[in-house]
């Protein structure tokens, strides 16, 4: 047994113990820690299996961002637990019968399939000098799914603009600029010239006053 | 050598693991967006296994297809919980009865 395949085993236990810590905790903060603590198991368990570029993908935009926003959101609501949590023995019997009914299945199929085949990888390439996961994967990115790839970045994008609109509320009596008006204004919404009768006399001698009889 | 079934069968339980949690947690939707990501993770585990079992780096880049789709998810997911929250002060699922369904 290699020291590769320990800690892989190690590192499994670990991740299903996190997990399990995930579905029972009493607490939503827990549960995301716990979360938290399964993606970086996940990260190593990638690194093993090769996949660097993807592990690293993984601690950073799961446990840096998706994981904040959710610890973010947890916070910011405040949850009644215990009410939240009333029916968890109910269900729980139902939950287990069907996560072993799945774990049974997908046993059956692996063993199946694993009957004719050879399960130990088939061409282990000594990888060679230089090889970069990154470098090969950006490759395969650019050039065969350039089209996918931008889709995704557009999907973002759609994540971006959706969350924003959802979120952004006016409240009453808000005193806000309206930078728009302000742009748009004219000289005339803002004076007003008004014509009117002089008030006092004008002059002797003055142009007004010639004409008068 | 970590062999293949190994890796699939993690995937399995791990999902197996999420399902039963979508089953003790059906109040809470918070727990329930965890859990999703949980299971996206273990179709995670199956795609890099089979990426590296057949040499072909396709599997990885669906991989990466599926962590962006996933963080865009959970980010809309979590904006329409918030507003959620603001309208009806309970993010319990037994509540959210407006429209009779």
């Amino acid at each position: 047994m290699s020291i590769t395949e320990i800690l892989f085993y190690a590192f499994s236990g670990v991740l299903l113990v996190s997990a399990v810590g995930v579905i029972t905790a009493r607490n939503p903060v827990h549960a995301a820690l716990f979360l938290v603590f399964s993606f970086i198991n996940s990260a190593v368990l990638w690194l093993l299996l090769e996949a660097e570029f993807l592990a690293i993908v993984l601690v950073l935009v799961y446990v840096g961002a998706v994981m904040v926003l959710f610890l973010f959101v947890v916070m910011m609501l405040d949850i009644n637990i215990a009410q939240v949590r009333e029916g968890f023995t109910r269900y729980a019997p139902l939950g287990i019968l069907i996560a072993l009914i799945v774990v049974a299945e997908i046993g059956s199929v692996v063993y199946v399939k694993s009957l004719g085949t050879e399960v130990t990888p088939v061409a282990q390439v000594a990888v060679e000098e230089g090889y970069s996961n990154t470098g090969a994967l950006g490759e395969l990115l650019y050039t065969k799914y350039l089209y996918p790839f931008e889709l995704a970045a557009v999907i973002l994008l759609l994540a971006i603009v959706a969350a924003i609109v959802l979120t952004m509320r006016q409240r009453v009596g808000l005193k806000q600029q309206d930078v728009a008006a302000q742009v748009s204004v004219r000289a005339k919404d803002r004076i007003r010239v008004v014509k009117m009768a002089p008030v006092i006399e004008p002059p002797a001698g003055s142009e007004q006053g010639e004409k008068q009889p | 050598m970590i062999s293949l079934n190994f890796v699939l069968m993690l995937g399995g339980i791990l999902f197996a693991l999420s399902v039963a949690g979508i089953f003790l947690n059906r109040k809470n939707v918070i727990l329930l967006l965890m859990c999703i990501e949980l299971m996206l993770l273990a179709v995670n585990f199956n795609f890099i296994a089979f990426a590296r079992q057949l040499g072909d780096l396709g599997g990885q880049v669906f991989v990466f297809f599926i962590l962006t789709v996933a963080a865009a998810e959970s980010a809309i997911g979590l904006a329409i919980l918030v507003v959620l929250f603001r309208e009806r002060k309970s993010i319990n699922v037994e509540q959210l009865d407006t429209m009779k369904g």
